[in-house]
């Protein structure tokens, strides 16, 4: 079914939405501080959006808005339909650190979501789903190990499992890969993007890294802070699936200047 | 490029001539169990020594010998099934039952004032305001309130035990970070859910710390509500040996008390590292 709807996505440039914000906004301290406004954008099913910005931009709250973790002070957050008024089965999310818990293997933290929603039974059902997981992210071997015997890449592959265990409509990454040396970082998102598009999976980033964000996204959108907001829209037009070797092209380079442009123009002002 | 390779050619550092080896003290490669036999070997000989040439009066401080000849005694006497074994008995009794009485009451009070803000704002203050009390102090109330038997000599060991447990299990739980709290959060999971599937596991290797100061208080506390409030136990045969000025055996009982100390200690330990396996800890048996 996911073969079919990345299939129907390539013929037909108009594609279904997943996620959508409408106008959100949010202020803190009784109004006094203005940390979103205004924010609209819509992810389509199968698409990768990046979000980059400095600190302070208010990326941080709008992914909390869009996990259910918080509330929205103005606007529409709507996931499949259905406003989102809380944390959701069909939501996805990936932190900086890997967060597994050590005391379980493998296996049992990839299945934890399941075990809190559905209960022991369902997580045990869910097993098997997870060593396909596993497969997929290519930790096959390592079900049952203990998260101190795995390297970071290898926890957050596991945490991509967990993720994915409950088949969420949409994933939301938090710097999953900012804790991982360079090099590392480089391959997992080339892992995280073969992955997203064997799944169809609807990606939203939010990331510090410039090249990160073009290398992986459909569109980036480009935050600024005070208050934070969405100022600028980038399309990237790169074809996929990407590779590493892009990096090294014009329209790669130009890209990223545009972007790193767009951000300067804050920074310094 | 060119520049450092002509700099590499003209140094004439051959590698022989340049090998040198981290220094590390000959004490080190000393194997630990040697190290302690030395320190052991030293304080009875200095011990010896201040007894043998009349330093100090035999009634202060017995020699070596008498000591080691006393713990003998003590021991054949305890094997043989002879009076002391009662009492040894009867204390046991004392911290076993002191012990699962501080856990009980610590790690719940522990949970509340952990995990509840009314218990971290209302009661933990109360707390700690009795924490900074000399617990000791108290030994005449439980005897009043519990009698001359073995209760109130539980509950002055529970009573001392009782608070480290309470500090480790409430600052455990607190040891959660923001990502797995978040985690949680997004995945649906109910107040329960988090406490039981992560903070508590969390919170584990602090709990132990507690429990691990609590069975060093729990022998303190029996022994001491003994010395207030008679019984028959250990530490009543203590104090009528230190009537007596029989050092020798004051000194051979104590020793004995401090085995069964380091084995609830030992075992507290154990039990550690079963089921908290996944922590590592730094420091061996020695304790924090």
């Amino acid at each position: 079914m996911q073969a079919a709807a990345a299939m129907t996505d390539q013929a037909t440039p108009v594609r279904e939405p997943v996620y959508q914000l409408r106008n959100v906004g949010k202020t803190y301290a009784r109004n006094a501080i203005t940390a979103l406004e205004g924010v609209s954008m819509t992810l389509t099913k199968g698409s990768f959006s990046s979000v980059i910005g400095s600190s302070g931009c208010g990326k941080s709250t709008l992914l909390k808005i869009m996990s259910g973790l918080i509330p929205p002070s103005t606007g529409r957050v709507v996931l499949q339909g259905r406003p989102v008024t809380g944390p959701r089965r069909d939501i996805g999310m990936m932190f900086q650190q890997a967060v597994l818990f050590p005391w379980r293997t493998t296996l049992e933290n990839i299945v934890l979501p399941i075990e809190i929603r559905d209960g022991k039974a369902a997580a045990k059902a869910a097993e098997v789903q997870a060593r396909e997981l596993l497969e997929l992210v290519g930790l096959k071997g390592f079900e049952n190990t203990y998260p101190s015997e795995l390297s970071g890449g290898m926890a957050q592959r596991a945490s991509i499992c967990r993720m994915l265990i409950t088949q969420p409509a949409v994933l939301l990454l938090d710097e999953p890969f900012s804790a991982l040396d360079e090099l590392t970082r480089d391959f997992m998102n080339m892992e995280l993007q073969r992955i997203c598009t064997s799944r169809g999976a609807t990606a939203f980033l939010v990331t510090h890294s410039i090249q990160e964000a073009v290398i992986l996204s459909d569109v980036v959108y480009v935050m600024k802070p005070r208050p934070g907001r969405v100022a600028e829209v980038v399309p990237i037009d790169l074809p996929r699936p990407r590779t590493l070797d892009m990096m090294t092209t014009p329209k790669f380079g130009a890209l990223v200047e545009h972007i790193r442009s767009a951000l300067d123009k804050e920074a310094f002002k | 490029m060119s520049n450092l390779e002509t700099i590499a050619d003209r140094s004439p550092a051959a590698e022989d001539d340049t090998v040198w080896t981290e220094h590390s003290s000959w004490i080190d490669r000393v194997p630990r169990a040697i190290q302690m036999l030395f320190v052991f070997v030293v304080f009875v000989l200095l011990w010896d020594t201040v007894t043998r040439f009349g330093f100090v009066s035999p009634i202060i401080l017995p020699t070596p010998l008498e000591t080691f000849n006393d713990l003998i005694f003590v021991g054949k006497n305890l094997v043989t099934g002879g009076y002391m074994l009662p009492a040894l008995w009867i204390t046991l009794k004392e911290v076993f039952y002191g012990f699962l009485l501080a856990i009980a009451i610590g790690f719940t009070l522990g949970v509340i004032v952990g995990e509840t803000a009314f218990g971290e704002r209302a009661i933990m203050p109360y707390l700690v305001a009795i924490d900074t009390m000399p617990k000791v102090a108290f030994a005449p109330l439980f005897v009043a309130w519990l009698g001359f038997d073995i209760d109130s000599k539980v509950a002055l060991a529970a009573f001392i035990a009782t608070f480290p447990i309470i500090v480790g299990t409430a600052a455990g739980l607190h040891a959660a970070d923001t990502n797995s709290r978040n985690l949680f959060k997004t995945m649906g999971a109910t107040r329960w859910q988090t406490l039981v599937k992560m903070k508590l596991p969390m919170a584990l290797p602090q709990v132990f710390t507690g429990l691990k100061i609590g069975s060093v208080g729990v022998m303190a506390g029996a022994i001491t509500g003994e010395f207030l409030g008679g019984g028959k136990g250990f530490g009543e045969l203590i104090r009528t040996a230190a009537s007596q000025l029989n050092t020798p055996r004051v000194f051979s009982l104590i020793l004995y008390l401090s085995v069964i100390g380091l084995g609830l200690f030992a075992f507290v330990s154990w039990v550690q590292r079963r089921f908290v396996f996944w922590h590592k800890e730094r420091v061996s048996a020695g304790g924090e």
